[in-house]
């Protein structure tokens, strides 16, 4: 188990190494990029918020997507709340740790003590390698003038497809992929940056809610 | 940007803590269930079509877009993480120095 959360841990500080370089890239100080991958802790919202700056947009928009992107940790939360059994202080830093990989280690396990030990080793391995990527990958591009040199003003696309790709092979979520490219490019041109995402999101959460009336 | 960077991070904490803290039954009506898994598939879709497909509020085909679909056959092939990144990046580089 140690194992494989330790090679869950080493492919998330690869995966930080590209957040770091493209959260400086994108305008944010080298203590800011850190502090994301510190507090934050949840990398979908993470790239979302550098992205958005990075692309244009203002930091309350990002605020706001990094926020709505980190609504699955709360359901996570959920499953984890029966399995890991925490209270008091305990429960304050287990949040911290309640993120995808974590929760997907957690309840693959058949006894409850080994999904607390999954839980503890994974979100303590990830949470070391995921903030030494973050800090070698905004130390080495740090220093760059241009970083569409590097071409790192595409990696954040190419982050979102990597972390979506996943969910798509079921019919429904690949027509709402589509659905909600289609609409933030329809009304990008017409409302304020940051707008389209938070247009998309009240859709989705719209059909969402309507759905289950059916 | 410092204020949006804590103000976003102690947003994503307190939905972690929300989950393990409040009775699970608040958190497990049908439309909920059902919602929150679509939101992440639909936001991260529309991150992906506007910031390759836009500058500004232009909408715009550029080298982006050829990354893009690199970044895809990437993924098509389970390549890991960082490859699909580094593919993309490069891709972007390379078309922009011929």
């Amino acid at each position: 188990m140690v194992r494989d959360a330790l090679s869950i841990a080493i492919a998330s500080g690869a995966y930080a190494l590209s957040f770091g370089a493209i959260s400086t890239t994108s305008g944010l100080s080298l203590l800011q990029t850190v502090c994301l991958s510190v507090l934050m802790f949840t990398g979908a919202s993470q790239f979302a918020l550098v992205g958005i700056v990075g692309s244009g947009g203002s930091v309350w928009a990002g605020a706001a997507t990094a926020a709505l992107l980190g609504t699955r940790n709360a359901l996570y939360g959920v499953r984890l709340s029966s399995l890991l059994r925490v209270g008091g202080l305990h429960r304050f830093a287990a949040a911290h740790f309640v993120i995808d990989e974590t929760t997907a280690m957690a309840i693959a396990r058949d006894a409850e003590s080994e999904s607390r030990f999954a839980f503890w080793i994974t979100g303590l391995l990830l949470f070391a390698f995921w903030n030494l990527g973050t800090l070698v990958g905004a130390l080495a591009t740090s220093a760059l003038p241009d970083p569409k040199v590097l071409g790192l003003d595409a990696a954040p696309p190419a982050a979102y497809l990597a972390l979506l790709a996943p969910s798509l092979r079921a019919r429904e979520p690949l027509a709402i992929a589509m659905a909600a490219g289609l609409v933030a490019l329809l009304c990008l041109p017409f409302v304020p940056a940051g707008a389209p995402l938070l247009i998309v999101a009240a859709l989705v959460a719209v059909y969402g809610l309507l759905g289950r009336a059916r | 940007m410092w204020a949006g960077v804590l103000v976003a991070s102690g947003a994503c904490y307190a939905l972690k803590l929300a989950g393990l803290s409040l009775p699970a039954r608040w958190l497990q009506g049908a439309g909920i269930q059902r919602t929150v898994p679509l939101l992440p598939v639909a936001l991260l879709a529309a991150l992906i079509a506007t910031q390759t497909f836009s500058s500004g509020k232009h909408l715009v085909l550029d080298v982006r877009a050829a990354a893009l679909g690199v970044a895809l056959i990437a993924v098509l092939l389970r390549a890991p993480f960082i490859v699909v990144i580094v593919a993309a990046a490069g891709t972007a580089a390379l078309l922009r120095l011929v």
